[in-house]
């Protein structure tokens, strides 16, 4: 049996709308509708071509540098002394994180529907980076949003992006973060829809975007479950990824859905802690309802508004959550949780010191996590982590908490 | 007949058009919009569209964002919106109120009571921006045994085959975005808008409202001549955004700082 074949037997989401359970679908003005029924369509069309997939996979081998290693953290699990953890190394992709994979295959998409100009969204600029390097690559005209609080605290991010030949806009509204970065994309998109293809960075937005962007990072969880295979001859006991939209956290975990066994753990962003309001964690914290192109958990408060969330992470600064990961939690078969800024500094030291891999303060949300449980659990239990990209972009935040000057 | 119906039969048997503006409701509080929406009837508004905050206005240009935020300075919600509407229908039982939005909000109150009140209120017409047709088969269910109007919108991209199932689900008016954009952009193009609406008419029989790059009596006379209303939001928008958060206005001066409002109402009936 094909693996597809395997989920879908299983689980499959979403439908032809593009709901996974109540989650998802397509909430935006109708200018927009148009395009989003073409991508769909033109999705639909390529997925069944294995010309497509074969250049997608070449990409990811000869581009990206895939398949990316999974790494036994000896001293990191002695120290801990509990389960042993495997890191599944993302921060090792070309341009430094997961986002890549996601946009080299949407950029296979912008070109196979002719479009010369490619707009993307970022927080803490690696998806930013990934669609600037994709775009530099196939000569496409690329423009970054990007909220101003972000490029402040992203400065090398900005500069890479603008070595590439990006345009990076700056988006002085809202909480100038990740969401207004994400609204000024969707009006460029509405006005420049003709040629312009929008590459969206995370499992969340307008069907079929959740889909297709889960489809492309898929590939981490295949390359894992075939990896711990090799590696341990059994399965995971336990997966672990950051969410903020829930791209890295969805690559790894859906492939593993079928497998009952595995757990699957989702890491919030907890910023100052859940008691403080001061976060980023709507599957913790918040309620359904429509953002950006689909239902799902959100942070809002009781009229509807939209709140402004913290986190000392912009890459999971976000107050909505990809539609899957809403349905996987109400359907148990994913549990989110979070931890706070404090402790995710302290994950970022503790790897970097015991194993010389520094993790970006996304991926050290799921470390942090580790930290706290795998002492509690077993020896013979294994832990895969998704280290989803790489820290050298947070060196200035890091630097800036303990006072040093870069 | 619903209030909007009964409005473009009557302009119809008169030979005019329906002049729509659109405010932001809390913008800069909510008693100016009331004093506003007074002014916009007495310099010639036939319709109100009163826009609901909310904090990501997607479809927004930057003069509308401006005006949501303005109105969420002081928390404006939904429910005072609604009561705003309901102050104003106590003493004005024909000018239909359309209600212009996203749909969180509306999640949020819950549609059940959100139809409860509105109808309460006296609102006439709904126009949830992110809410296509495919995604409003529950709100619809609810809205379809109230005499509130549901009004879509079509785009330039819109198909015609897409356009049909649009109008089908339309009553009261269809509203007809003249650009590719957000609001407040750009130039209208008169003639592309004009071939369009051809196409539109083919489908349905509603009176068709054209709103999106209407920012002057010049460009809402043409925009009157091609169709059966003229919205003009922006523009308006601007006017508003001139007013002192902490004063109190009457009526005149209100009609005075938007007589923007009247010399469009001018040339559409000349």
């Amino acid at each position: 049996m094909s693996e597809s074949k395997l989920l879908n037997d299983v689980y499959s989401g979403p439908d032809e709308h593009g709901h996974f359970g109540p989650y998802g679908g397509i909430f935006v003005g109708e200018t927009l509708m148009p395009a989003l029924e073409e991508l769909n369509r033109k999705y639909a069309e390529l997925k069944e071509d294995p010309q497509f997939w074969e250049e997608f996979h070449y990409d990811l081998k000869h581009y990206v540098g895939r398949p990316t290693p999974l790494y036994f953290a000896e001293r990191l699990t002695s120290e801990l002394g509990g389960a042993r953890i495997y890191l599944k190394r993302e921060d090792l992709n070309h341009t430094g994180a997961h986002k890549v994979n996601n946009t080299i295959g949407q950029a296979l998409l912008a070109r196979a529907m002719g479009k010369t100009r490619i707009i993307a969204e970022t927080g803490a600029g690696q998806h930013g980076v990934a669609s600037a390097t994709v775009a530099a690559r196939l000569g496409l005209e690329c423009y970054v949003y990007m909220g101003v609080e972000d490029i402040h605290r992203q400065s090398a991010n900005v500069y890479r992006m603008k070595m590439l030949g990006a345009n990076v806009v700056g988006v002085d509204s809202g909480s100038r973060t990740l969401k207004d970065a994400m609204n000024e994309a969707l009006r460029d998109w509405a006005t420049n829809v003709d040629n312009t293809y929008y590459i969206i960075g995370t499992v969340a937005g307008p069907h079929p975007y959740p889909m297709l962007v889960r489809d492309f990072q898929s590939v981490i969880g295949r390359e894992a479950r075939e990896q711990c295979l090799e590696m341990t001859g059994r399965l995971p006991d336990t997966l672990v990824a950051c969410v903020g939209g829930g791209s890295n956290a969805i690559g790894l975990f859906y492939p593993f859905i079928p497998d009952e066994s595995v757990a699957m753990i989702g890491v919030e962003a907890g910023g100052y802690g859940l008691a403080t309001g001061k976060h980023a964690a709507p599957l913790c914290t918040g309620q359904p309802g429509v953002l950006h192109g689909n239902r799902t958990y959100l942070m809002n408060d009781e009229n509807g508004q939209i709140l402004d969330t913290h986190s000392i992470s912009a890459g999971l600064d976000y107050p909505g959550v990809g539609p899957e990961h809403s349905w996987l939690k109400d359907l148990k078969r994913a549990s989110y949780t979070s931890v706070t800024d404090q402790e995710t500094l302290d994950a970022f030291r503790k790897l970097t010191h015991l194993e010389g891999i520094m993790p970006a303060l996304e991926s050290s949300h799921a470390i942090a996590w580790v930290m706290k449980e795998a002492p509690k659990l077993p020896k013979d239990h294994i832990i895969v982590v998704n280290l989803s990209g790489r820290g050298d972009k947070d060196m200035h935040t890091v630097a800036e908490i303990e006072g040093i000057e870069v | 007949m619903s209030r909007i119906s009964g409005c473009f039969e009557r302009l119809k048997a008169n030979g005019r058009k329906a002049l729509i503006p659109y405010l932001t409701a809390g913008d800069p509080n909510s008693e100016t919009t009331l004093g506003l929406m007074r002014a916009l009837v007495a310099n010639g508004a036939d319709i109100i569209e009163l826009g609901y905050p909310f904090t990501d206005p997607t479809s927004d240009g930057p003069v509308i964002q401006r005006a949501v935020e303005r109105a969420l300075v002081h928390n404006t919600s939904l429910h005072d919106v609604l009561h705003t509407v309901s102050v104003f229908r106590q003493e004005d039982q024909q000018t239909p109120v359309v209600l212009m939005g996203y749909l969180n909000p509306v999640e949020s109150m819950g549609y059940q009571k959100f139809a409860d009140d509105a109808v309460a209120a006296g609102v006439d017409g709904i126009l949830i921006v992110d809410m296509p047709p495919e995604e409003s088969h529950d709100l619809e269910e609810i809205i379809d045994k109230t005499a509130i109007d549901r009004i879509y919108l079509v785009a330039p991209t819109t198909s015609d085959a897409r356009a049909a199932q649009i109008c089908k689900k339309s009553s009261g008016y269809v509203y007809y975005v003249s650009l590719k954009g957000v609001t407040g952009a750009g130039n209208l193009d008169i003639e592309s808008v004009k071939e369009n609406l051809v196409r539109l008419r083919k489908n349905t029989d509603l009176p068709v409202g054209v709103g999106f790059g209407i920012k002057d009596a010049e460009s809402a006379k043409k925009v009157s001549k091609i169709a059966e209303a003229v919205v003009v939001g922006s523009a308006l928008i601007n006017k508003i955004e001139e007013l002192d958060s902490t004063r109190q206005y009457n009526l005149d001066e209100l009609k005075e700082h938007i007589s923007l409002i009247k010399d469009m109402r001018d040339a559409m009936d000349d």
